[in-house]
């Protein structure tokens, strides 16, 4: 059974008196535990296909469904309590909140979205931090880590509440090359220890590479579709 | 819920010069409504204190009519015996009524045998008028704090206008309700200090002394003051005696008899309202400056962390909860400005209240904090 189905997903953008077509009848499955690329220029409708897969936004028309569910016309409250159980997010810019140490700001998916118990909690947070080599650093706050290893932390906290679908929206653009193979290894290595599957954009060529299957998006269609397969270059 | 606390005041120390300014213009609104409220409040009790423990008792019963008519002091609206005993019978079913003074109260002209001039004169036991209003000997500024027979405490203006000193004779002339004259010579045994309010400027005699310039056979009552144990109860123990009274009919039928409380006898009860509302716009004020304040803090909070609750958002944090962290943010520097005001505002008050600064008004010299 595919994790993700998508048929004929369009979605519209209306400012003012101009209409933008972000993404014009898209048809694609993305089955359980696979790594996932999808590229294409700025523009070509990369991020408005996350947002829709994330449940962050509604398709115009089409039918979109993650995980079994029909999310393509979730409530906000419907859409949230989604998201926290079935996907985990890593952004661009890392978007750690500041106000919170390293393993707080994994933990708290556990403790404010999913009301995890204290003990399975911690063992839980350690665990995945100490998967993304940060546990020398757990008690240290975002602005005193690098950039490297915020988006580690970002990973651990993805996949803190096991996630079947993790969507990284251009993870990597923000890092030099050495320390965005890193995460992207980091990423492969907790797919296939966790089974999760792993949805990421990018513009970087080198990185695509690393991807299980690549789909490649312009003005809004599915341009090509590719497997690579993933050649290990860290 | 501690966890959304936690965040709050991570945030609030994150923002540490905003949330100071923010916070300290709460303590400063919180400290000034602290403290008028607390002058004004002393100010408003003291006042009231003053008028009914010095000579108006905390409230007085009347026969029917006499306080629409009070300007003439009329005597054909006393209270004759049998009314008295009524009221007084009143009186003792009522309980938290600690004492009552009766008083006949009639205008008369007073001499210095050089020169004459109007009087207003209270008749009065004296123990049971100080037991009743137990300020009135402070109000005797010269001679003994006594009400004697034969004597009379005379008003300090009519004291300094017909030049008498304690000790000088004068002659008291007055009008029965028959109509007779009659004239009896009194020593002036204190001088008294004005009061604001109804009575506030009238002489006082011995009751036996009333009795005997309006040639009365038997008791006539103007008014019966009454002091309570506890002032909070008034208006119940005040409700309680009209139950009673208004029982008592008189020959049209209509009720005999009146309780006034101290705010319908006194005009100070419209300073004491003009107070009241006063504090009560302040506070709104107080209120309506902390939430602007708050709002204004939480918007530009809003605004400069859309990227947070983006991510929040995303990561599956429920509407309500992201909502929750920032009134929570909110309450939190609200309750900080508030904690930190009340601390600096109930010093304040404190220092003012050992302190003794006094202030005038009118003829008193009052303490700004009691």
């Amino acid at each position: 059974m595919s994790l993700i189905i998508a048929e004929n997903v369009s979605k519209t953008y209306i400012s003012g008196e101009i209409t933008i077509e972000a993404l014009r009848g898209l048809s694609f499955q993305i089955e359980p535990a696979s790594f996932i690329s999808f590229v294409g220029p700025s523009g070509s409708g990369k991020t408005t296909l996350l947002n829709l897969i994330g449940c962050l936004d509604a398709p115009t028309s089409g039918t979109l469904r993650v995980s079994d569910a029909d999310v393509s016309h979730l409530g906000r409250k419907s859409s949230a309590d989604f998201r926290g159980k079935n996907i985990g997010f890593i952004f661009q810019d890392f978007n750690l909140l500041p106000v919170l140490t390293v393993y707080e700001n994994v933990e708290y998916p556990l403790l404010m979205v999913q009301d995890t118990p204290a003990i399975e909690r911690r063992d839980r947070v350690l665990s995945l931090i100490d998967s993304v080599g940060m546990i020398d650093q757990k008690d240290k706050y975002p602005d005193q880590i690098s950039g490297g290893q915020k988006q580690r932390v970002a990973v651990a906290r993805a996949l803190v509440t096991k996630p079947k679908l993790v969507l990284a929206d251009e993870p990597t653009a923000n890092l030099d090359h050495k320390t965005a193979y890193m995460v992207i290894n980091i990423m492969k290595k907790m797919k296939d220890e966790s089974g999760t599957t792993f949805i990421f954009s990018t513009h970087d060529q080198k990185v695509v590479g690393e991807a299980e299957m690549i789909f490649t998006l312009e003005d809004g269609e599915i341009a090509g579709k590719s497997a690579p397969g993933g050649n290990g270059h860290a | 819920m501690l966890n959304l606390f936690r965040i709050a005041i991570r945030n609030l120390m994150r923002y540490k010069r905003r949330t100071f300014l923010t916070a300290s213009l709460i303590t400063i609104g919180v400290v000034f409504v602290l403290v008028f409220i607390a002058v004004s409040g002393s100010f408003r009790n003291m006042m009231v204190g003053e008028i009914t423990d010095s000579f108006l008792g905390h409230m007085q019963i009347h026969k029917k009519g006499y306080v629409a008519s009070i300007d003439t002091l009329p005597l054909t609206m006393n209270m004759g015996t049998q009314a008295v005993k009524k009221v007084e019978k009143a009186i003792s079913e009522v309980p938290g009524i600690e004492a009552s003074s009766m008083r006949i109260k009639f205008g008369g002209m007073f001499s210095n045998f050089v020169e004459t001039t109007n009087v207003r004169l209270n008749g009065v036991y004296p123990e049971d008028e100080i037991r009743t209003v137990p300020l009135f000997p402070e109000r005797i500024i010269k001679g003994d704090k006594i009400i004697r027979k034969g004597e009379i405490l005379v008003p300090e203006l009519l004291a300094k206008g017909m030049k008498v000193k304690v000790g000088d004779m004068i002659v008291v002339v007055a009008t029965n309700r028959d109509g007779s004259v009659n004239g009896k010579q009194f020593t002036v045994g204190g001088i008294l200090e004005s009061a604001t309010g109804p009575g506030g400027r009238d002489g006082y005699i011995h009751m036996d002394d009333a009795l005997e310039v309006l040639r009365m056979d038997g008791v006539e009552i103007s008014e019966i003051a009454l002091r309570l144990n506890d002032f909070s109860n008034l208006d119940e123990i005040s409700g309680k005696l009209n139950n009673i009274l208004s029982t008592e009919l008189n020959k049209e039928g209509k009720p005999a008899f009146e309780v006034h409380t101290w705010e319908k006898l006194s005009p100070f009860y419209n300073i004491a309202r003009m107070i009241d509302i006063m504090t009560l716009s302040i506070k709104v004020m107080l209120i309506a400056i902390v939430l602007i304040s708050i709002m204004n803090v939480m918007i530009m909070a809003v605004y400069e962390r859309i990227r947070e609750i983006g991510t929040i958002a995303a990561i599956g944090t429920l509407p309500k909860k992201i909502l929750s962290m920032f009134i929570i943010e909110g309450f939190s520097l609200g309750v900080l400005g508030a904690l930190i005001g009340n601390i600096i505002g109930v010093s304040a008050v404190y220092l003012l209240n050992i302190s003794e600064l006094t202030f005038n008004f009118g003829r008193w010299q009052l303490l700004l904090m009691q």
